[in-house]
C-alpha cells in the first residue's frame, strides 16, 4: 500500500509539472511575442508616422492612407455584410420550415467559414475585377470581406436568435401580432447583443485580414479620398505590413503597424466583452 | 345562455398520432368553461385549436369546425391576427416580455394600432385593474416587468392579454407554476372576470375546476368522455371513466 501510493503521489506530481509546463509555455510566447513586437514597433511609432502619406521626395514613411484604407473597408464589408447576414440569419431561424435546406445551408456556412481567406481572395479577383469589371481598390475589396464575413454574421446572429425563448414568440403570436412584426419587436431587441458581437468580431477579422485584399484592394499607399479609394488600388494597414517589411525593407514601419495592429485587436477584443457583459447585465 | 364557440367533428393529429377525436362542444358566453383530464388527454391541444395556435407546430393536421361568431376559424380566409385579438391566451409559465410593465401591456393595443398617449394611459390602467395588480404596480409601470415575482407576471400576463380587449380569454394551466397565495388571486381574478368575458381553463387541478368553472370537459386520450354543468359532472359523472378520474382511481 506504502509502495503503491507514493508512487502514485511521484505521478502525481509529475502530472501536475507537465500542466504547469504547458500553461507556463504557451504564457510566455503569448507574452514574448507581445513582448517583442511592442519593442520594436512602439520606438518607431511616431505623430509623423500616423499622420502623413509616403513620400519619395522626402523619402519619409507615413501609413495614414493605410489607417483610413482601413476604415475605409470596415464601412463598406460592414455596410453589405450587416443587412444581408442578418437578414439570412432571421429567415433561417424564423421563417425556413425545410429544416434539410436548413441543415445544409448551416453546413455550409460552417464550411465556409474554414475556408482559407487567399482562396476568397482569388475568388474576389477572379468575380469582381475579372467578371464585373471592378478595378482594384476598396469596393472589390470589401465585397470580397463580406464574403469571407458573411458566415460569422449569419452564424452569431443565429447563434443569439436561438437564445431567445420561445414564449416571447409565442406571447407575441397570442396578442395577435404577425410574424414579422412578432420579429422586430420581441425577437430581434433580445438578440442585438449576439448580433453586435459578432460585428464586433468581424471587424476584427477585416482589420487582421490580408491574405483576401492583395489582389483586391490592392498595393496602393496614396492618400485617397473615399470616394477614389473605392475604386483606386489601396492598401490597408495589414497589407501596407506586408509591402513594408518583404518589398522595401522597413522593418521598423513593419513593427509599427504590427504595434497598432496588436492594439486595435485588443481594443476591439474588449469591446466585444464589454458590450457583451454590459448587455448580460442589463437583462 | 348563449353559445359563444361552438365546435363539431374536431379532429387533430401531430404527424400520424391523432391526438383530438371528434370533439363536439358549445362553449356558453359570460361562464367559465374548465378542462380537465389526464397528461396528455389533448385538452391544450384543444385550447391551442381555439386561437390557432397550433398553426406554430410543423405538421398538423386539422378537421372539423370551430365556430366563433359566424366564422368558421379554420377558413382559410381567416386572419389569425384578428382571431388572436378575439381570442386571448395566457400560457402556463407567465412569460413577461423583457419590457417595462407599460410597455408589456402596451405591446397588444399598439401592435394593433394604437398610438395615442392618452389612449394608451388608459388602456394600461383599466388593463391592470382588471387584472387585479394595478395597486401592487402603479408606482413602477417604467420598470421591467422581470422583476416581478411569478404572481404577479401572471397577472400581468393576463392583463397584457386583456389589453387588446378579447371576447374570450383562454388559460393554459395558468396557475401550476404559481404557488397557492397567487393561485387563489388568479382564480379569484377568473371569476371576476366572467362578467366581461369568456373563460376556458385548462387545470390538472380538481379542486380548482369545481372553484371556479360553471362548466366541465372531461378529456381522456384525445375524447370528450363527459361535458357539463361542473356542480352535476363533480357529484353524479354519468360515464364510468369520468367517476374513476375525479375519485382519484387514476391521473
Amino acid at each position: 500500500m506504502e509502495h503503491l501510493s507514493s508512487r502514485r503521489r511521484a505521478y502525481d506530481r509529475g502530472l501536475r509539472f507537465l500542466l504547469y509546463l504547458c500553461a507556463g509555455i504557451t504564457c510566455a510566447l503569448l507574452v514574448f511575442l507581445i513582448g517583442y513586437i511592442f519593442y520594436h514597433g512602439l520606438g518607431s511609432i511616431s505623430w509623423q508616422l500616423l499622420s502623413t502619406q509616403s513620400s519619395y521626395l522626402n523619402d519619409t514613411i507615413g501609413i495614414l492612407p493605410n489607417l483610413l484604407n482601413t476604415l475605409y473597408i470596415i464601412l463598406v464589408s460592414m455596410v453589405v455584410v450587416l443587412p444581408l447576414g442578418v437578414g439570412a440569419a432571421v429567415y433561417l431561424t424564423e421563417y425556413a420550415t425545410n429544416h434539410k435546406v436548413v441543415n445544409i445551408i448551416e453546413f455550409a456556412t460552417e464550411t465556409l467559414t474554414g475556408i482559407p481567406s487567399i482562396i476568397f481572395g482569388l475568388v474576389g479577383m477572379l468575380f469582381f475585377i475579372q467578371i464585373m469589371g471592378l478595378k482594384q481598390g476598396i469596393l472589390a475589396g470589401g465585397l470580397t470581406l463580406v464574403l469571407m464575413i458573411l458566415p460569422v454574421i449569419v452564424r452569431t446572429t443565429q447563434e443569439s436568435l436561438k437564445t431567445v425563448p420561445q414564449s416571447y414568440r409565442e406571447g407575441a403570436l397570442a396578442l395577435g401580432a404577425g410574424k414579422w412584426h412578432t420579429v422586430r419587436t420581441v425577437v430581434l431587441p433580445n438578440a442585438v447583443d449576439g448580433i453586435i458581437t459578432g460585428c464586433i468580431l468581424a471587424v476584427g477579422r477585416i482589420v487582421g485580414e490580408s491574405a483576401a485584399l492583395l489582389f483586391t484592394a490592392g498595393f496602393g499607399l496614396v492618400l485617397n479620398s473615399f470616394g477614389t479609394a473605392l475604386q483606386s488600388s489601396s492598401a490597408t494597414l495589414t497589407v501596407a505590413l506586408y509591402v513594408y517589411a518583404s518589398e522595401r525593407g522597413e522593418t521598423e514601419v513593419a513593427f509599427a503597424i504590427a504595434a497598432i495592429l496588436m492594439i486595435l485587436t485588443f481594443l476591439i477584443n474588449l469591446a466585444a466583452n464589454l458590450v457583451g457583459r454590459k448587455l448580460k447585465k442589463s437583462k | 345562455m348563449s353559445v359563444i364557440l361552438q365546435v363539431r367533428d374536431l379532429n387533430l393529429w401531430y404527424g400520424d398520432h391523432q391526438a383530438l377525436q371528434n370533439i363536439q362542444m358549445d362553449v356558453p358566453a359570460n361562464e367559465i368553461t374548465a378542462l380537465i383530464g389526464p397528461s396528455g388527454c389533448g385538452k391544450s391541444t384543444f385550447l391551442k385549436s381555439i386561437n390557432r395556435m397550433n398553426d406554430l407546430i410543423p405538421g398538423v393536421r386539422i378537421e372539423g369546425t370551430v365556430t366563433y361568431s359566424g366564422i368558421n376559424i379554420y377558413d382559410p380566409a381567416v386572419d389569425t391576427t384578428w382571431l388572436r385579438k378575439q381570442i386571448g391566451m395566457v400560457f402556463q409559465k407567465p412569460n413577461p416580455f423583457p419590457m417595462s410593465i407599460y410597455d408589456n401591456i402596451a405591446y397588444g393595443p399598439r401592435t394593433h394600432g394604437t398610438r395615442s398617449k392618452l389612449q394608451l394611459d388608459e388602456i394600461v390602467e383599466t388593463s391592470l385593474r382588471d387584472a387585479a395588480i394595478w395597486n401592487e404596480v402603479k408606482d413602477r409601470l417604467k420598470s421591467s416587468a422581470l422583476g416581478l415575482s411569478g404572481g404577479q407576471q401572471q397577472r400581468l400576463c393576463i392583463a397584457r392579454a386583456l389589453a387588446v380587449k378579447p371576447d374570450i380569454l383562454l388559460m393554459d394551466e395558468s396557475t401550476s407554476a404559481l404557488d397557492p397565495i397567487s393561485t387563489a388571486k388568479i382564480e379569484d381574478l377568473a371569476v371576476e372576470l366572467k362578467s366581461k368575458y369568456t373563460v376556458i381553463i385548462v387545470t390538472h387541478n380538481m379542486q380548482q375546476a369545481t372553484r371556479v368553472s360553471d362548466k366541465t370537459a372531461f378529456f381522456l386520450l384525445g375524447e370528450v368522455v363527459e361535458f357539463g354543468d361542473t356542480e352535476r359532472i363533480f357529484s353524479t359523472p354519468v360515464d364510468k371513466r369520468t367517476e374513476d378520474y375525479i375519485t382519484g382511481r387514476f391521473g
